[in-house]
């Protein structure tokens, strides 16, 4: 045998006997720390890295891998925590793709999975696991919050846009249940699918343009919404716009500048919603990372506490009392009132901000009202567990 | 439909067009004078709209940034010529595939390591922020308009430089017969490395211009890269007359076909289901555009030679 | 040509070589073939599944070479878009199975969970669009025909990434790994043998077609097309046959691999696994049997270690890899063995 084939064997070898014995609990988080839309796993592991350090416990190791945002990387990850780590819970996918690329193997395979951020509705029915825990919402929830805001608002034609892919469908179909039906005038006019990650949408603004329509609502989550917005702006159309709090959290708003000012968006969390728990949670987080958290920072503050307060009643491995102990959600979330419904996924209640100028001159979220309250996904009735 | 809608969506057409020019010229420039297929172009798109948002950043000035970027991308494209290119002219085009492809790893990477994997935010200046009025009465973005002019501008210098001067002259001798110019006593090598650059500056422009409407992030030469090749393919490579004709064309077909054909679909379909087959079509329209000219003209519209 | 008879590798047909240094360059092969099955056996009686799926992943993209390499090392076909038969064999074993999972018909046709009839369909799907795609590529030649495979692989990528029935971007995930007759296909040893048994015989289907009179044809139309004219023998279909060889091995290959990761997207389609697949063929050595083998364990090794180590090495391979086309043409192969390539 020659010695690269040796070297290559030893290496191998080594790297298969250096696996470390378990410590008491391992969680494995898979999230985007890199490539375009990357801020939103950065504060998903912030937030969560936060609740584990203030909670100062020596028997958790939490293990870190970056997705690239890659489907077909995420899998590969979650099969190395799972065969190689033995890890016992997981948690951390962003997006809703790679989270049914990931989720419904590892949930089957007896590892718990609790997602900080994605909520794909056939993981709320259809394909709902008595392992797998939404800790953020199902991804309806905030774009019916806002059908459901602009029908009471008064807005007769909204014109609706987001890209065509499974989240993107589900985000327009969310907002329209909520919207549509029952009295009311109000018609959708037009609903516009963009691809994927497109940069430019000086064709989408001319249709928008030359529509009837008194209103938008979109769906450009990452970087779609900060191009958008960005061109929006100099295309000189006069329309309120409304969104989710996707394209509008305090980072991209930031980027976006003023053209984001007036925008309406929903969210189940705000930073300056007024509870003990969230003040504690923003303060730390400011104090530990000079930035004001996004919802992702607090969904991943809320899944950590989330395990913690379970980890308090039983270790993972007795699966039963684990699950038990994840399904009471006795801690205190940072949105106020927390709790799951049949298919473990949130019933809560879904806020209104406004993007107005900040004191310091920059863009910011201001809590305005509530939205909707109590708001429960529509996929919970085909979960079967 | 209204008319105004249609004027303005190939308005926007034409915007994509020009910018595709930017890319296109350069590639057909290189491949024509020099027989070598890049596939690095996009990295000097990327650099240029890196070194233009870093610099308007810096200075608060964005015609700074523009120059900036274009020449940083001259640079960059003079020294990886000098480097790497230089190396590649006598190999087959499989090592010239291979070794740009390694260069994008290399600049892709690269940037990543320096600026990290978030993107950075350029902004128009405030003197071409806004919309001006349109005949027919349709707002269109003062900026848009400017990339077209820089586009036709350019095609113009590019003709005029082609046509009128000594350097465009020793480039279309290389272009009909690489081996004469040699004989000439031109020195092939400098030609070689002003070329190379000229492409890469001309990326780079485009890049920086685009920077500013979208954001500047890694790997953002790719898509573009992709479709400067069809636009060079479509019109001849080597031509930059075809990459002139067929950058509009891509420009206007891709533009078009986006909007058009889900709205065609939609009068038979649900709007969701209009959607996915629309687009679906709509993504793939340039490509049986290319294959479709391809079956008649296998060496492209203008084809200067293979 | 010779076959070379002493040394044969377990029952593969060897590699036509070149006569001098024939003992070391079998003796590499060996090595190679060696090393990929005793690795994973060594990681399944050590319980480290991980390991053998990662022997697999090497085995399969390694296939995913073989098929490129008849194409562009015996064929001279530089073709910029294999990802394309890779991705369409992967998403026939996709379709497959979420039809057979809901009981649904695509075109009045069930769904299979069945590999056997995946890989049929697989192999006749990625046929017939080598087929379509070759016809019209072949027509042109040089740098158009790069651009046009590169943009045909584009097209089904744009398609696969836009067409919402299957998951567009989002790609399609295969729950439960599709099963085989007699050997149960969930066991990472086990499909790490079937992988590698297929392998054997992508590479022997290679060794053979090489070794036959097509061979010498396509070898011929590479080297000096008039010559092979002069001979009466046109190059356009003995090309356009190879190509589509070359694409049902790499579909094969892409069917696999939708198995072993339980998921397949439009990243198995897009441009850069076309390029990575190039790069694969290259660093082993292009236009030699065990190429591909050797590029692809090179490859696979170097993203598991050094992707370890920095997040970057994407970096590091392009340096590696401008190294190997600027100053070292003969690949791993011909760096460990000498000889020359193209048999």
């Amino acid at each position: 045998m020659n010695k690269l084939t040796r070297a290559g064997l030893g290496l191998l070898m080594t790297t298969a006997v250096a696996t470390v014995q378990a410590e008491e609990v391992r969680i494995g988080m898979i999230t985007t720390l890199s490539g375009g839309g990357s801020h939103l796993g950065v504060d998903v592991r912030d937030g969560f890295m936060l609740a584990i350090d203030q909670a100062a416990r020596d028997d958790i190791e939490v293990l870190i891998q970056d997705d690239a945002r890659r489907p077909d990387l995420a899998k590969t990850l979650s099969n190395e925590f799972m065969q190689r780590d033995e890890v016992d819970i997981m948690t951390g996918i962003i997006w809703s793709n790679l989270a049914m690329a990931v989720v419904p193997s590892v949930v089957r395979q007896g590892t718990f999975y609790l997602s900080p951020n994605a909520g794909p509705s056939a993981l709320a029915g259809r394909l709902c696991h008595e392992n797998y825990f939404n800790v953020a919402y199902q991804n309806d929830n905030l774009h019916g919050a806002m059908g459901a805001y602009m029908r009471e608002q008064g807005f007769e034609r909204p014109l609706l846009m987001a890209p065509n892919y499974p989240a993107g469908t589900d985000a327009l179909a969310g907002f329209k249940h909520l919207y549509e039906g029952e009295v009311d005038g109000g018609e959708v006019v037009d609903e516009l699918y963009t691809q994927l990650g497109q940069t430019d949408y000086a064709a989408e603004i001319a249709q928008i343009r030359a529509s009837e329509a008194d209103s938008l609502f979109f769906f450009l989550p990452g970087g779609m919404g900060i191009s958008f917005m960005k061109q929006w702006q100099n295309s000189g159309v006069e329309m309120p716009v409304f969104g989710a709090a996707f394209s509008f959290d305090e980072i991209i708003i930031q980027a976006v500048g003023q053209a984001a000012i007036g925008a309406m968006n929903t969210s189940e969390w705000a930073y300056d919603l007024d509870n003990a728990a969230n003040r504690a949670f923003v303060e730390a987080f400011r104090a530990a990372h000079e930035r004001t958290p996004t919802l992702y920072a607090a969904q991943g503050y809320d899944t950590a506490r989330l395990i913690l307060s379970a980890l308090d009643e039983a270790h993972p491995d007795d699966q039963d009392a684990f699950r038990e102990a994840l399904r009471a959600a006795d801690f205190a979330s940072v949105r106020g009132d927390f709790r799951f419904g049949p298919n473990q996924h949130p019933i809560q209640d879904i806020y209104v901000r406004e993007v107005v100028e900040g004191t310091d001159g920059k863009p910011t979220n201001r809590l305005v009202g509530l939205a909707i309250e109590d708001i429960q996904d529509v996929y919970a009735e085909q979960c079967r567990m | 439909m209204s008319a105004t809608l249609l004027i303005e969506q190939l308005i926007n057409g034409l915007q994509l067009g020009t910018m595709l020019f930017l890319m296109a010229s350069g590639l057909t420039l290189v491949f024509g004078v020099m027989g070598l297929i890049n596939l690095a172009h996009g990295s000097f798109y990327m650099v240029g709209a890196y070194v233009t948002a870093l610099t308007t950043a810096s200075t608060g000035s964005f015609l700074l940034g523009l120059a900036a970027g274009s020449l940083a991308a001259a640079a960059a494209g003079a020294v990886v010529e000098l480097l790497v290119i230089r190396r590649l002219y006598h190999r087959s085009h499989l090592d010239q595939v291979l070794a740009t492809f390694a260069l994008i790893l290399i600049f892709s990477e690269g940037t990543r390591w320096l600026f990290g994997s978030s993107p950075l935010w350029l902004s128009p200046p405030e003197w071409l922020a806004g919309s001006v009025a349109l005949p027919g009465g349709a707002r269109y973005p003062v900026y848009r308009l400017m990339i077209i002019a820089v586009g036709v501008l350019i095609a113009a210098g590019l003709y005029l430089l082609i046509s009128r001067t000594r350097l465009g002259m020793r480039i279309r001798a290389g272009e009909s017969d690489r081996e004469m110019i040699g004989a000439l006593g031109i020195d092939i090598r400098r030609l070689y490395t002003l070329v190379f650059a000229l492409g890469a500056a001309l990326a780079g422009l485009a890049g920086s211009l685009v920077g500013a409407l979208q954001s500047v992030q890694v790997g953002m030469g790719e898509p573009v890269l992709i479709l400067a090749f069809v636009v060079i393919v479509i019109g001849g490579i080597g031509s930059i007359k075809g990459a002139l004709l067929g950058a509009i064309l891509v420009g206007v077909v891709d533009t078009l076909g986006r909007i058009f054909l889900p709205a065609l679909f939609g009068l038979f379909m649900s709007p969701s289901e209009a959607a996915g087959v629309g687009t679906a079509l709509a993504a793939m329209l340039i490509y049986i555009l290319m294959a479709v000219i391809l079956a008649f003209k296998p060496q492209g519209l203008f084809a200067a030679h293979d | 040509m010779t076959e070379h008879s002493t040394e044969r590798p377990h029952d593969t047909a060897a590699a036509p070589m070149g006569a001098p240094r024939l003992g070391r360059q079998g003796l590499v092969h060996v090595a190679l073939l060696t090393l990929t099955l005793l690795a994973p056996l060594v990681a399944h009686l050590l319980g480290e599944a991980y390991y053998v799926n990662l022997a697999t992943r090497i085995v399969l993209v390694a296939m995913a070479g073989v098929g490129l390499n008849l194409a562009l090392g015996h064929g001279g076909m530089i073709s910029f878009g294999h990802a394309a038969y890779f991705g369409v064999g992967g998403y026939v074993a996709g379709i497959s199975a979420y039809h057979a999972f809901d009981g649904s018909l695509l075109m009045g046709l069930p769904g299979s969970d069945d590999m056997l009839v995946i890989w049929a369909v697989a192999l006749l799907a990625c046929g017939l669009l080598a087929l379509a795609i070759g016809a019209v590529s072949l027509r042109t030649s040089g740098v158009y025909f790069i651009m046009i495979t590169l943009a045909f692989a584009q097209m089904v990528y744009y398609f696969a990434n836009s067409w919402p029935s299957y998951g567009g971007q989002d790609g399609l995930p295969i729950y439960l790994r599709n099963g085989l007759p007699l050997i149960d296909s969930q066991d990472p040893l086990s499909f790490f043998l079937v992988c590698f048994a297929l392998l054997l015989a992508a590479m022997a289907i290679t060794a053979r077609l090489m070794g036959s009179r097509f061979g010498a044809a396509l070898t011929m139309a590479r080297l000096n097309e008039t010559r092979l004219a002069t001979a009466g023998i046109s190059p356009y279909p003995i090309r356009l046959t190879a190509f589509v060889i070359s694409a049902m091995i790499t579909g094969l290959a892409g069917a696999l691999y939708a198995d072993l990761n339980g998921f397949v997207s439009p990243a198995m389609l897009s441009w850069h696994f076309s390029g990575e697949l190039m790069v694969i063929v290259i660093l082993g050595g292009v236009g030699r049997l065990f190429g591909p083998l050797a590029g692809a364990i090179v490859y696979v090794l170097m993203e598991t270690l050094l992707g370890g180590l920095t997040e970057y090495w994407l970096f590091f391979l392009g340096l590696v890899l401008l190294g190997v086309v600027l100053f070292a043409r003969q690949g791993v192969i011909g760096w460990l063995a000498g000889g020359t390539p193209h048999g």
